[in-house]
């Protein structure tokens, strides 16, 4: 390993602009003649738009233009859509309702755009926003997901009927239910997934200029994926043809999933900047943030797992109905399919399992993918379920898991992956031996000395990364391709521009993909630039989610230096007069092996740019890009183990101890690793402990800012204890797996199953609060007094 | 924000001058609360008339157990103050228990009971202690002052210029913060001085702080945690939201009153 090179700590090149304020986000650019939009949102979670009367607003200082969703549709703007088909089970295509980037005839959450005001001063687009009046007639409002399924529940959209946007089934129910039939032992338990706000630190922004004079548009935005973003503005929303658009997605202060979508408001922002002739810019407030990011998981399930009479599993059932909201977001129908139901098999050899999702219509913000999208919702209902089932059979849960573990790779699920690799009971030692699992009942009793409960619990998660193999996504219904592309730009002197379609939101990639390309060719990190978000300077790319920007984002750089290394032996090869396979690269050097004779780096790049003396018939220039299509997903898996003691008299729950040990396959920089699991963590203490969006039953949403809903601070997770156990993922050339949604999917149900331990009652859901946990205690004492 | 106009006092009575001839004007002290209030374009005030250039109004006295603290001092003025700890080390760490470093640092005493939130600290303390609230035209005794949610005895444009108490033999203060907010979701603050007990809730009445009277008669006739357990809580009157119920409230109550008295 060299100092800069892969397995190095490398401080974040990126940091100095961060820490020092001059990081360059969406908000902070000013374009010439710069107007604002605010948007006229409905306060109502369903409610038919009657008429709309802009006249007092249009009088205002400063108004430049009231839009409405009229006039967008009348200009061809098309709807948004979802861009992954999922069908039912009887074969039906899911039932997709209409979304207006402004709705025309409907409003069906609060928060909906209406109306756009674009002015010349923020205040004053918000002022005239105000001014605007909507007569709406207000229907009755549907909230939660298994209302929704109701007789007689209130109709989000027309062609959905009974709310329902798909019935869809993975795996062979007969089988289950046989194999469920037949069983020594059978654990059953209804498991919430509590609905979350995404909050990532820089609110959503955009700012759109249209030039008229080449009829060409370009779109700053705070994006995951800004060519994804362009893709989907042309193709679908009609606004203007890709050559036409330039998308770019600056500095981007997080995003953890809520940053993929197109919103409303970067196509309407779009729109206007034609229709105005100037450039058009939105930056949300926080409140907006909270009423129209895109929500995460909201899951209401029920899961039975059957165990043989040695403690095997023999199958596992379950039934979701997961609320997506008031319409369908871009991804939306995949998180709770391909990304949920496939990830229960666990880290276990079960030869059963089938899964029913039923997708709905709520007039709630839309939900889609959140940090771990889907496999934090497995990974809580299987671990949740284990633990419960080790206490039901009266045996060790650490125990119960490890003799079920899957210990032969490639092992293919009966929910469509084949795990590739792993050593789940290596990471389950590894965690137990950290966390002194033998000696927690000495731990427990001094606790109850001091007269707080304590309790234990964990959680061996699997999830996939690295999305995804295009072909198999695609046969599944997705509208994309998931690969990567790269390009490595060598300049005559030698120092190396790398474009990636990734794109960093908080990642490091200007360091670790630095690293890699320091280490293979031995030059130092600073002589290499890492270039992304532009639609104009990268090529295409799919942008930075589900962990991939590892697997599938290095995977086509790693490709693309190998086009690389190879033109340049065949110049070192040819000015030094060996044979190309006599020479390594090393050191910023290309060397004859077993001489002294050597060419630098910075030569080999001159030569390929002077081109006075090249290889016959050898292009000039130092150049080569990679599309990179994975083989298969990546599977970082592990075992946390969380400890907690519990106040009797308030609920109040401190976490005391905490331990991960993770299975990340290689390691780039383990500083950068060790942030995103810290994190992870942290987000799923969030999610198991404190975080919740709650809508009243009208539909107006309760937590709607940091007053109410309740963020993870510093004091609310103890210092973390994380290792490392890996095996490298066979999938990819560097062996990676992903690291940035591990901590966010592993920690909620080792939370859960601590405090439920701790307390002796099962019965609890997310977020354990402490009046939630005050509550079981009231329950369990009042059990035990009955008994 | 909506347009206003601001305008800073040089003292109480330029203040309440400035506030008179203006159309709808409101005092600034913080800001802690009303600023963002009007952020949020929730009020919109004509003018601002800012109390913060006004030195008489800032400052902790203490002599003997009188103290004295001016509307503007800030709550990490009163955190920090080490003879106020002394004689009543309670107030001392309910101002250091308010809200964030920066909070406490614009935040001022005077700006809070204004505002009488029904989850904020300084009501619990000062009803407890028996406080007299000075203005710029009277003294308001607490047990007047806090007349429910975010409510108070000040009459239109009344400027509160000090708050007073004697400091007791023994009193103490405990929170149990709103998990998102920080606020109180309830907090008890016993004192016990001149053969009188007083208990103060703030957080958990539907009507603002109040007093507890099973509380304060237990505590009376004996000043111990086992006194509080032996005490009826109704959870009548106490609020419920999407934090938490009436019931666990009325638990809180018993649990901080018995953190307070430890
Ligand atoms: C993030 C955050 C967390 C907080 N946490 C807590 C907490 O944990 N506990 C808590 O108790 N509080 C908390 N607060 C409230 C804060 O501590 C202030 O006390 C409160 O906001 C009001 O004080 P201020 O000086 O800022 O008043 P301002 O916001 O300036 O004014 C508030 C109101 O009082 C009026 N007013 C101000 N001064 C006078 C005066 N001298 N005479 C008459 N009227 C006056 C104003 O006109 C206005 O109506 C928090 C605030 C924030 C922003």
């Amino acid at each position: 390993m060299s100092e800069q090179g892969i397995g190095a700590r490398v401080l974040r090149k990126e940091d100095k602009r961060f820490i020092t304020g001059k990081g360059r986000y969406t908000d902070d650019i000013r374009n010439e003649r710069q107007s604002y939009a605010a948007f006229v949102r409905s306060p109502h979670a369903h409610a038919k738009v009657k008429s709309i009367d802009t006249a007092e607003a249009e009088k205002m200082d400063g108004v430049i233009a009231v839009l409405n969703g009229k006039q967008l549709t009348d200009d061809g703007i098309g709807n948004l859509i979802c861009g992954w088909a999922v069908n039912s089970k009887d074969g039906n295509p899911m039932n997709m309702g209409a979304w207006s980037a402004l709705a025309t005839d409907k409003v069906r959450y609060v928060g909906d755009a209406v109306v756009l005001v674009v002015a010349e001063t923020q205040a004053q687009a918000r002022a005239a926003a105000e001014a605007v009046e909507v007569d709406y007639e207000e229907l009755p409002a549907v909230v939660h997901a298994v209302d929704a399924l109701k007789d007689g529940a209130p109709q989000v959209h027309d062609n959905a009927p009974g709310n329902l946007i798909f019935d869809w089934g993975l795996g062979e129910e007969a089988a289950v239910d046989k194999a469920l039939a037949g069983a020594a032992h059978v654990t059953e338990m209804k498991i919430l997934n509590n609905r979350l706000s995404p909050n990532p630190m820089e609110p959503r922004s955009a700012i759109a200029t249209y030039d008229e004079a080449e009829d060409h548009y370009t779109l700053y935005t705070t994006s995951q994926n800004p060519h994804v973003a362009r893709l989907v503005l042309s193709a679908f929303y009609q606004v203007a043809p890709e050559h036409k658009l330039r998308v770019i997605a600056p500095d981007v202060g997080g995003g953890f999933g809520s940053k993929i979508y197109i919103y409303p408001e970067e196509i309407a922002c779009l729109w206007a900047s034609m229709k105005t002739r100037r450039s058009v810019k939105w930056t949300s407030s926080r409140s907006e943030a909270f009423l129209t990011d895109a929500h995460g998981r909201d899951h209401v399930s029920t899961a039975k797992i059957g165990f043989d009479a040695q403690n095997r599993i023999v199958g596992l059932k379950v039934d979701t109905i997961a609320n997506l909201g008031a319409y369908m977001s871009l991804f939306s129908s995949a998180v709770p399919t391909y990304l949920y139901a496939t990830l229960l098999s666990g880290q276990y050899d079960i030869a059963n399992i089938y899964c029913n999702v039923r997708t709905v219509y709520t007039n709630t913000a839309p939900v889609d993918a959140y940090r771990g999208a889907g496999r934090p919702e497995a990974c809580f209902l299987v671990e949740r379920i284990m633990e419960t089932a080790a206490r039901e059979l009266g045996v060790d849960p650490a125990e119960l898991r490890r003799a079920n573990f899957i210990r032969q790779f490639p092992h293919e699920t009966p929910v469509i992956m084949t795990y590739d690799a792993g050593d789940f009971a290596g990471n389950l030692d590894q965690a137990l031996e950290a966390a002194d699992y033998k000696g927690f009942p000495a731990r427990r009793a001094e606790a109850a000395k001091r007269g707080k409960l304590r309790g234990i619990g964990l959680a061996s998660y699997i999830e996939a990364c690295g999305i995804a193999p295009s072909a198999a996504v695609g046969s599944l219904g997705a509208g994309v391709g998931l690969w990567e592309s790269a390009e490595v730009r060598v300049n005559p002197v030698g120092t190396i521009e790398v474009l990636t379609g990734s794109h960093s939101h908080g990642q490091g990639h200007e360091t670790t993909f630095a690293q890699v390309v320091a280490e293979r060719f031995g030059l130092p990190i600073d002589n290499i630039q890492i270039v992304h978000g532009d639609t104009d300077k990268v090529q295409f790319g799919m942008g930075t989610y589900g962990s991939r920007s590892g697997p599938v984002g290095l995977s086509a750089i790693v490709k693309a230096l190998d086009k690389v290394e190879a033109k340049v032996k065949k110049i070192a090869a040819h000015v030094l007069e060996v044979s190309e396979d006599d020479l390594v690269v090393e050191n910023g050097e290309v060397k004859v092996a077993g001489t002294d004779r050597s060419m630098a780096w910075h030569e080999v790049g001159l030569a390929a740019y002077t081109a006075h003396n090249l290889p016959a018939g050898m292009e000039p220039g130092l150049k080569e890009g990679a599309f990179y299509d994975p083989t298969n997903f990546t599977f970082p898996a592990g075992t946390y183990v969380c400890e907690v003691e519990v106040d009797t008299e308030t609920g109040e729950t401190k976490i005391v101890q905490f331990v991960a040990s993770d299975d990340f396959g290689t390691i780039i920089n383990p500083m950068i690793v060790e942030g995103q699991v810290h994190g992870g963590i942290a987000q799923g203490v969030g999610q198991a402990m404190l975080e919740n969006v709650v809508y009243d039953e009208d539909g107006q949403l309760l937590s709607a800012s940091y007053m109410d809903y309740t963020m993870p601070r510093a004091d609310n997770v103890p210092s973390f204890a994380i290792h490392h156990h890996s095996t490298k993922s066979p999938s990819n050339p560097l062996g990676m797996k992903g690291c940035g949604e591990a901590g966010a999917i592993g920690t909620p149900p080792a939370v859960i199953n601590a405090i439920t331990d701790a307390i002796g009652n099962n019965d609890l859901q997310m977020p354990a609060t402490p009046p939630r946990v005050w509550a079981a205690l009231q329950a369990a004492s009042a059990k035990i007094a009955a008994e | 924000m909506y347009d206003v106009t601001y305008h800073r006092a040089a003292s109480v009575d330029d203040a309440a001058a400035k506030f008179s001839a203006a159309s709808d004007g409101q005092l600034l002290a913080g800001g802690q609360t009303l600023l963002p209030t009007m952020k949020h374009r929730l009020a919109a005030p004509s003018d601002l008339i800012d109390l913060r250039g006004i030195a008489d109004l800032v400052g902790v006295k203490v002599s003997g157990r009188k103290v004295t603290i001016g509307a503007m001092t800030t709550h990490a003025a009163v955190a920090e103050n080490a003879e106020l700890a002394k004689v009543c080390p309670a107030i001392v760490k309910l101002a250091g228990g308010i809200g964030d470093p920066a909070v406490r640092h614009q935040g001022t005493i005077g700006g809070s009971i204004a505002n009488n939130d029904p989850a904020a600290d300084y009501p619990a303390g000062l009803l407890a202690l028996a406080a007299t609230i000075h203005t710029n035209r009277r003294e308001i005794a607490a047990d007047e002052f806090f007349t429910g949610l975010f409510s108070t005895g000040l009459d239109e444009g009344e400027i509160i210029t000090a708050v007073s108490f004697d400091a007791p033999e023994t009193c103490g203060y405990a929170k149990f913060p709103n998990p998102a907010s920080r606020y109180a979701m309830t907090g008890v603050f016993v004192s016990k001085g001149g053969g009188a007990v007083r208990v103060a809730v703030t957080g958990a009445g539907s009507d603002g702080v109040f007093r507890h009277e099973g509380l304060e008669q237990a505590l009376s006739k004996d000043w111990s945690a086992a006194a509080v357990d032996g005490v009826k809580i109704s959870a009548d009157g106490l609020m419920s939201d999407i934090h938490c119920d009436a019931a666990y409230r009325a638990n809180l109550i018993r649990a901080m009153a018995k953190r307070a008295i430890a």
